[in-house]
């Protein structure tokens, strides 16, 4: 208990940054993350093939490689300097848009073929087709993925840690230096990931049952 | 299903969809021409920066690198699939004094950053007189923890996406619980979430590289060190490029044969994916 109470100012801090990488990414992870996805299902050939293309690329490159690259080789190219928390932000966004692409994409899988050809049936057009009949199902199949998706880039926030940016997983090497025992530091930090993440499932499962519509 | 989506473009559209293309075309190729215009200016590929990967001592590290990577996600493969199924079928028990603690388990440590476990075992524990902890261990048991939990999670849906009539046909024919479970049900269930399963395996191989934060002597700890040799010019541009590529490669091998399996099950059931296993996939998907 002392150690947090002690060291307050720190945990807060490093939970603020946490929760501002992690606020800041899912925005702009959720707004590429559609831009690609739309790609990945569009009629253009072009397009299919760049969106295929990059999220295959990104999701099999390590998330702590992305970050490297823009934490160690971003500076050497001379361009606009940034600082390392905005840095760890476009690396994340890059990431976590490939997942959000994907579970919008497998979303669409889930909505029988059948519910698609009736509504080509009746003479609806592409876009009526995918507003009025694809999109508000694909929608409740969608919800509780994506969830998962920003509880998995909560959690991923931490490897900014490695990377110079004062957040929660940089908690213990901070507090080492003030000689707290970095076992009951580390647990108190698990234990708020549980809590913070516990409150993520818990809207998850709100969500869920809200857009929940028996079929 | 995107062919049931729209028509077969008409004369306008496929003029439309050329101009779409054309302008796609051309911002990724401003992208790439950008990036690498500045790679190019800032001296990146002048040969000097490069000349340290051809020494063969430092190939010869690369391929200990990469032995290293691979040992780590190899181990920490086979622990988690095992890990995953007693916990799976812990979760599913008919006994509260089973279900509840794995339950519990699987909820904790899918809910802890891979990167804290590690460091609970690589900075948390040695303090309190555990001396066996390396870097290796470090973090083999923290991808260990967390993708076991997940792939237990990956199971039950699997289990749970099957049809009832599997198990009820099963005790039907009167088979025990265990008969159940190991012949009619995990068979059917790991076959159905194989494509999960391989890409959870991505995911461990991936992690691997979070052992570069626990000074865990893999690749990316390599990249590090060649990247900042001051006496060939710091390359740590030219060493992402070559080590990123190294990861990439491997990640690309174990997706190719998701994707294979996914492929071949697929012909051989017939036909698409049954519409509640594309659901219990998405639902299992995790990071």
């Amino acid at each position: 208990m002392d150690t947090l109470f002690n060291n307050l100012d720190l945990f807060a801090l490093g939970f603020q940054n946490t929760l501002l990488l992690f606020a800041v990414s899912a925005v702009f992870a959720l707004g590429i993350g559609i831009v690609v996805g739309a790609m990945r299902v569009s009629p253009v050939p072009v397009m299919r093939a760049f969106g295929t293309l990059y999220v295959n690329l990104v999701r099999n490159t390590p998330l702590t490689l992305l970050m490297f690259f823009f934490a160690f080789g971003y500076p050497k190219l001379h361009l606009v300097q940034l600082p390392y928390t905005t840095l760890a932000i476009i690396a994340l966004s890059i990431y976590t848009a490939t997942y959000v692409a994907e579970v919008l994409r497998s979303g669409f899988n889930t909505v029988p073929t059948g519910q698609a050809e009736a509504a080509r049936a009746i003479g609806l057009p592409f876009a009526q087709t995918m507003t009025l009949v694809i999109m508000p199902q694909a929608f409740r199949a969608v919800i509780p993925p994506m969830m998962s998706v920003f509880i998995a880039l909560l959690k991923n926030t931490t490897v900014a840690a490695g990377f110079s940016v004062a957040e929660a997983g940089a908690i213990r090497a901070n507090l080492s230096e003030r000689g707290e025992p970095a076992i009951v530091v580390l647990l108190w930090v698990a234990l708020f990931f549980v809590i913070l993440v516990g409150v993520l499932s818990v809207l998850q499962r709100y969500l869920e049952r809200r857009w929940k519509v028996l079929r | 299903m995107t062919n049931v989506l729209y028509d077969v473009p008409g004369p306008r559209a496929i003029l439309r969809n050329r101009v779409l293309g054309a302008i796609t075309i051309a911002l990724v190729a401003a992208g790439i021409t950008f990036v690498v215009y500045r790679l190019a200016d800032t001296g990146q590929f002048s040969a000097a920066k490069w000349r340290v990967f051809t020494f063969p001592l430092v190939q010869q590290n690369i391929g200990l690198a990469i032995l290293a990577t691979l040992s780590a996600f190899a181990v920490a493969a086979v622990a988690s699939l095992l890990l995953g199924l007693v916990l799976s079928i812990g979760r599913l028990s008919d006994h509260a004094w089973l279900r509840v603690p794995c339950t519990v388990f699987i909820e904790l440590f899918r809910a802890v950053p891979v990167l804290i476990l590690m460091m609970i075992m690589y900075y948390g524990l040695p303090p309190l007189g555990v001396t066996f902890v390396t870097p290796f261990v470090a973090v083999v048991t923290g991808l260990t923890l967390y993708n076991g939990s997940v792939l237990a999670e990956v199971f039950r849906a699997g289990i749970e996406s099957l049809p009832a009539g599997q198990r009820e046909a099963a005790y039907a024919i009167g088979l025990r619980k265990s008969a159940v479970m190991s012949l009619i049900l995990f068979p059917q269930a790991i076959r159905a979430m194989m494509p999960v399963i391989i890409s959870q395996l991505v995911v461990v191989l991936k992690d691997t590289a979070l052992g570069f934060i626990v000074t865990f002597h893999e690749l990316l700890y390599l990249a590090k060190f060649y990247g900042a040799q001051f006496t060939y010019g710091s390359p740590i541009i030219p060493a992402t490029i070559v080590f990123g590529t190294i990861y990439v490669l491997l990640c690309l091998a174990l997706s190719g044969v998701a994707k294979w399996v996914e492929v071949r099950s697929r012909r051989s059931r017939g036909g698409a994916r049954p519409a509640n296993v594309a659901k219990a996939e998405l639902a299992a998907s995790e990071i």
